[in-house]
């Protein structure tokens, strides 16, 4: 039997490169032995871009991109397909779980300089990741076209009105109409089944070929590469992949699936912050609810939008809004070079640096939820105070990572 | 590395601080319970005797109401239907929406799934909190819904309540009085709308219940599955430690 498999396994690598790529990814590829819970989240990932993209797949199957249709054809399948309840409520969580996976990823980049050389560029495709996943949440947001799917939509797409000479024609050419209708439901519904899961799945795959070129980072921000056995060419202080890390990935996947059924089978809504209780109200085109919030992974940004309230420059409040907006996601991308602390690992960083990562943390916490409140001038204003701490972390950086006090790395990675 | 988890959840914690503090329009929290299908029964009786003639529950099935003890189609077509539709059929209403938008003023709203957008609470209270306002179209005003298009369609079931105004160290404090008394006590009434509170909430999710008893098999598997899994994983790691 293991003769017949073996010629089987000869018989295919002689035509595509499979032991190879195996090895080279999975049972040779040497991981860091420290990787600690904070490195959950990248096969996390992973595991809710597949959930999104097979209930994604049956939910196209009963779902009805027609803005006369679409809400009911939500309840259909929440009540007439089998187990379409399940497979809604599957994607409705993983929308949301997908983004606070990938928020303590890029949190764990963070904290232990995973964008430092030689990762920019790792950095930066996981950046493209987190557009075409905002877009993809987006678009998908849309779909049941309730009161906050409707509304939210009206207040992004109204952005591009704020940008200046071609703002109205770009406006409506995104729309194919002069508001928000059917002819925009039907394209976006295009974009959130076809375009960006494509464009998604081709940039995790470079993701993953770009991490595996440069090697993982560790707790200790110090590159194992550095240190190989000079006989077997292993670093010291690498294990294989696979079987250390697969299976404690799927010791970590089961803690993940306890809390994502856990929201599932109990609080699917999970307080009106996954699924928003105005979204069972069907879109209606003429009547603007008194408090537009857009789901909770935007409030952070959608409070840097509301956040400026006068013009400046001889340019309109509302523009300054969408840049600041824009900026406070594009911002992530600069960090390689923001950081020029001479230690990756917040383990070994001084006290500047740890206070300005709170101050951060923070500051994204009180903005994500002034972004679900209706704005008070009491609100706005510490929407400006945490913007501008926000904006601080980053344009500071260069300055502060500095002159910060750290502490020697060590040679090998620690426990 | 637990300094910065703590620092995460205790950052996390501070929304919920706030939100604690928010002031709104008190609500009384409806007595409600989703297995009690005796109250589930009535509920679905009320409704489709009076809120079915102007308001739909285009998403909901007649034959459906099995997750609620009515079984047979028998028993559907006996309790539910009135108005010659099959058990298979959508609990449409009768009424045209321009119709509705002529005689109310907008077209009463669907309300498969009114007490997911509204909640439970809001619903109890608002059915309890009509009184009688000459100066509107319909007689009526609600403490909860201002200006309300909906009459008060139990009238004589609660009676005829009124609005009192009161001055408490400079703040306004509106409260209603029952004035003329209607065919129930206040006790049965309150039971009569809890009931069909009730059954909006069913409406809204039928699968709700079923939805939580399959989610603790599941955990059970999960729970199950995290032993074994720690297993595993501590067996191969044996080697790295």
């Amino acid at each position: 039997m293991s003769e017949q498999k073996n010629s089987l396994v000869e018989w295919i690598d002689k035509r595509f490169p499979m032991t190879v790529t195996w090895r080279a990814h999975l049972s040779e590829y040497y991981a860091p032995k420290n990787f600690n819970s904070w490195y959950f989240f990248g096969s996390l990932a992973l595991l809710v871009l597949v959930n999104q993209l097979i209930t994604g797949i049956f939910l196209t199957m009963s779902y009805k991109p027609d803005a006369s249709l679409a809400f009911a054809s939500v309840e259909y399948i929440m009540r007439d397909v089998d187990y379409g309840w399940l497979i809604r409520y599957m994607h409705s969580t993983g929308a949301s779980m997908f983004f606070v996976v990938v928020y303590l990823h890029m949190f764990r980049g963070m904290i232990y300089g995973s964008y430092r050389k030689p990762r920019e560029l790792l950095w930066l495709i996981g950046m493209a990741i987190f557009f075409v996943l905002m877009s993809l949440a987006f678009t998908g947001y849309i779909l049941p076209w309730g009161q906050m799917s409707y509304w939210g939509a009206q207040v992004i797409v109204s952005m591009f009105e704020a940008i200046p000479f071609i703002g109205e024609t770009l406006h409506n050419w995104i729309l194919g109409d002069f508001m928000l209708s059917d002819a925009a439901l039907n394209r976006f519904f295009a974009y959130h089944v076809v375009t960006l899961p494509v464009l998604i799945v081709v940039l995790v795959f470079v993701h993953i070929i770009a991490l595996h070129e440069v090697g993982s980072n560790n707790p200790d921000g110090i590159e194992i590469k550095e240190n190989k056995n000079p006989e077997t060419k292993i670093p010291v202080d690498g294990i294989p992949f696979h079987p250390y890390y697969t299976v404690k990935d799927i010791f970590g996947v089961v803690i993940f699936l306890i809390v994502f059924c856990g929201i599932i089978f109990f609080a699917p809504e999970m307080g009106g912050y996954f699924l928003e209780y105005n979204n069972f109200i069907p879109a209606n085109t003429l009547q603007t609810p008194d408090h537009i919030a857009p789901v909770w992974y935007f409030t952070p940004y959608y409070s840097m939008l509301r956040a400026v309230t006068v013009n400046f420059l001889g340019v309109d409040a509302k523009l300054w809004g969408v840049i600041l907006m824009v900026a406070g996601v594009a911002v992530f991308c600069f960090l390689p070079w923001l950081d020029r602390s001479p230690v990756k690992s917040i383990r070994y960083k001084g006290p500047i640096f740890k206070t300005a990562l709170a101050l951060f943390v923070v500051s994204f916490f009180v903005l994500g939820w002034l972004g679900t409140q209706p704005p008070t001038p009491f609100y706005t204003l510490l929407a400006q105070i945490f913007s501008v701490i926000y904006f601080a972390f980053f344009i500071l950086m260069p300055i502060y990572s500095k002159i910060d006090k750290t502490k020697p790395e060590p040679k090998r990675v620690t426990k | 590395m637990n300094k910065i988890k703590i620092f995460l959840l205790a950052v996390c914690m501070v929304p919920t601080a706030l939100f604690a503090a928010e002031p709104g329009m008190p609500l009384d929290k409806a007595p409600i319970d989703t297995s009690d299908n005796e109250s589930l029964q009535r509920g679905a009786e009320t409704f489709v005797n009076y809120c079915l003639t102007c308001h739909g529950a285009s998403f909901m099935r007649y034959n459906r109401h099995r997750d609620i003890g009515l079984d047979t189609e028998v028993e559907v077509l006996e309790k539910l239907i009135l108005t010659g539709q099959k058990a298979g059929d959508l609990m449409l209403t009768a009424m045209r929406k321009n119709e509705g938008e002529e005689w109310f003023g907008v077209a009463p709203p669907d309300l498969s799934v009114i007490a997911r957008s509204h909640g439970a609470d809001w619903l109890y209270t608002y059915l309890r909190a009509f009184y009688r306002d000459d100066t509107t179209v319909p007689g009526w005003n609600n403490l909860v819904f201002d200006r309300a298009a909906m009459p008060h369609v139990f009238y004589e079931f609660q009676g005829e309540q009124k609005l009192v105004v009161k001055n408490v160290g400079g703040k306004e404090e509106k409260s209603l009085e029952l004035v003329k008394p209607g065919s129930m006590t206040v006790a049965e009434y309150d039971k009569y709308v809890a009931d069909l509170v009730n059954y909006l909430v069913y409406l809204g999710e039928p699968i709700a219940n079923e939805r939580k008893r399959i989610g603790m098999l599941v955990m059970i598997f999960l729970f199950g599955m995290l032993g074994l899994t720690y297993l595993l994983y501590r067996e191969y790691w044996r080697d790295i430690h």
